[in-house]
């Protein structure tokens, strides 16, 4: 990390694992559930929030000494608006399926938690290339959720990966479906999507104990 | 003969002593008691004397699941070569000693039913052993009942693979990860019946899965299918079964749910033993009953007409649900489940009811599920925490009242009410 002091990597490597938004904050959990059906889904999803909270932590972070505090919500959400309507816009001119598919999950961007969050809790008190950084990290670690979600929802449910069929043809009965294998239909419905969370930070917890509260 | 089972028994002791604080040691423990009774004791504090543990009320339910588990494997049979001949154009009269009690029958049922039950023991217990192991706890005596229900409750052709994956998932995500036997939630063994339902729904309805062999040769010149009670009628299909059949369980349906009669005769086994709740049961078949008596009415004043999708199931008269279908089965060995049903006795009555009442209205409103009894049955489990709370709450609220009225001095009531309230809750 020749590029980051070590504070600022860990600025990304904090979210990424022993502090990250979904397994560890349990936050934007409903568009970790919505969407995760099709791995593509979640990787556009993961690419728009890295997006969003990147540039919007520097955003609220450059004007953070002239926003009136009584009033920072507003402004808040007027700039998460401005850049989830440029990604909105972006996909339904570039991507115009994917944006059928992600519908409304787009859009409910602006209220995901982990966005206010880290404007609320980081780049309303920090510079924009830590706020930069953060945000990053965090959207990343919300990514990286989101793709091992899809990824084993996608696999499990629809035997594919990004549309491909990797385990053969389900109707035609080549590859797997030879053997009498059968797509999983639960993996497809959003419960799947809550299950394999809690799997994952099960698997999780239990690799790093410090990570379990004490009750 | 006897000096060798001596020896046998002093070497397992042995090995268990050697064993003791390895990380098998639960494991081996389980496999012991299982053979033999321990050889210690507890030492300090006070125990109860009693022989109903656990082991024991589990071997007296699957005791009253046994004639169940026999007559599913003659009726497999019966149903599989009752089809064959009704495709072929003769269809089949029943005669109980004549085509019913034969060796042929029940060979086949036999032969389809036992590998079910083994899957559904070896993998449940396996996955049993490896929580214990890793958590170093003795193993549970939970699955025992599990184990025997599974096998019953889903259709008789289901791939022993899907079998796997629904147990492994159901006694990991229903059981062993809110705390294993007796801390669970969900009925594990209907967790596994959901888990295969909407995992692989083709497989778990339509009127093909419910009799062996009608998968293999669907398509084929040999093609046979039998449709379940429910499924006509969800259809708005006549069917041609009596109602001495569906009672005495002549009919397709899930391996051992056919039954009625021998349900009927199980759950008055473990009643009588005290196994099993009678407010619960006698609640759930209120419930149906209620239940299917307001559709019954709906439909003799006229307001779903022949046309309606509806008028099949609605007009199926209100007692007869209780024969069809999975809901017997459910009521007795499922909803009477001691660990995820209600506690209070108030409560068992509203749990039971809610059960009944549900299970009858999903059955009607959505042909999709026919089987709604255990849907039903898994969202009562969810709700006996909540019933038993306000049960309990009612009640403490009930005495302090009498507690109020019956003291002279108001102030020293409402120290004592705050008290109570601080104790209960």
């Amino acid at each position: 990390m020749g590029l980051l002091s070590k504070k600022d990597a860990n600025l990304i490597l904090d979210p990424l694992a022993d502090n990250n938004p979904i397994t560890i904050q349990v936050l934007g959990i409903c568009s970790a559930l919505a969407i995760t059906a099709e791995l593509k889904a979640s990787v556009v999803m993961a690419l728009s929030v890295v997006f969003v909270l990147g540039l919007g932590n520097v955003v609220i972070s450059l004007m953070r000494n002239i926003i009136p505090s009584k009033i920072r919500i507003i402004v808040q959400l007027v700039v998460v608006a401005t850049l989830v309507i440029i990604v909105d816009q972006v996909l339904k001119a570039f991507a115009y399926e994917l944006s059928k598919t992600l519908a409304v999950f787009v859009g409910l961007i602006i209220t995901n938690c982990i966005i206010m969050g880290r404007f609320e809790a980081f780049a309303l008190g920090n510079g924009p290339w830590k706020s930069f950084l953060d945000g990053i990290g965090n959207a990343l670690g919300y990514g990286v959720i989101l793709i091992i979600v899809g990824f084993f929802r996608e696999l499990l449910g629809s035997g594919s990966l990004f549309g491909i069929k990797v385990l053969g043809d389900p109707i035609a009965r080549t590859g797997l479906y030879a053997t009498g294998y059968e797509n999983n239909g639960f993996m497809i419905l959003p419960p799947a999507a809550l299950i394999v969370v809690g799997l994952i930070i099960w698997v999780q917890r239990s690799r790093n104990q410090a990570l379990i509260e004490e009750n | 003969m006897s000096e060798n089972k001596l020896t046998l028994k002093k070497r397992l002791h042995e090995i268990k002593h050697r064993l003791k604080g390895k990380k098998i040691a639960p494991a081996f423990g389980a496999f012991h008691t299982f053979l033999y009774t321990p050889d210690e004791t507890t030492h300090s504090g006070s125990h109860v004397r009693a022989a109903d543990d656990l082991k024991r009320t589990m071997n007296m339910v699957i005791l009253a699941l046994l004639p169940v588990l026999l007559f599913s494997f003659f009726n497999t049979g019966y149903q599989h070569f009752a089809a064959i001949d009704a495709a072929s154009g003769a269809p089949r009269t029943l005669d109980l000693f004549g085509n019913f009690l034969t060796w042929e029958n029940f060979w086949l049922g036999f032969v389809q039913v036992m590998p079910l039950v083994i899957i559904s023991y070896a993998v449940g217990l396996g996955v049993e052993f490896i929580f214990a192991i890793i958590k170093g706890h003795e193993v549970e005596e939970g699955y025992l009942v599990t184990g025997m229900l599974v096998p019953l409750i889903i259709p008789v052709d289901t791939p022993l693979w899907m079998l796997v994956v629904a147990v492994v998932f159901g006694v990991v995500i229903g059981k062993e990860v809110f705390g294993g036997t007796g801390m669970n939630i969900l009925n594990p063994a209907l967790t596994i019946r959901a888990f295969l339902f909407f995992a692989y729904p083709t497989w778990m309805s339509g009127d093909k899965v419910w009799v062996h062999g009608a998968v293999d040769r669907a398509g084929t010149p040999d093609a046979i299918s039998g449709e379940t009670v429910l499924g006509y009628l969800a259809q708005n299909n006549t069917f041609e079964y009596s109602t001495a059949d569906m009672f005495f369980g002549f009919i397709p349906g899930s391996v051992g749910e056919t039954s009625a009669f021998l349900i009927l005769l199980g759950g008055l086994f473990m009643i009588f033993s005290k196994i099993a709740s009678w407010r619960i049961m006698v609640s759930a078949v209120l419930g149906s009953l209620a239940m299917g008596l307001i559709f019954n009415w709906v439909v003799d004043l006229g307001w779903v007409g022949e046309s309606s999708r509806f008028y099949g199931l609605m007009s199926f008269e209100y007692w007869k649900h209780l024969i069809a279908g999975g809901l017997a089965f459910g009521i007795v060995y499922m909803a009477t489940d001691p660990v995820t049903g209600s506690q209070t006795h108030r409560g068992k009555w509203i749990y039971g009811f809610l059960i009944g009442f549900l299970s009858v209205m999903i059955r009607v409103f959505n042909p999709a599920y026919p089987e709604g009894v255990f849907l039903a049955i898994l969202l009562m489990n969810v709700f006996a925490p909540t019933i038993d709370h306000y049960v309990i709450r009612a009640n403490v609220k009930k005495r302090l009242k009498r507690f109020k009225t019956a003291t002279v001095y108001p102030q020293a009531t409402d120290d004592k009410a705050e008290q109570l309230k601080a104790e209960t809750v």
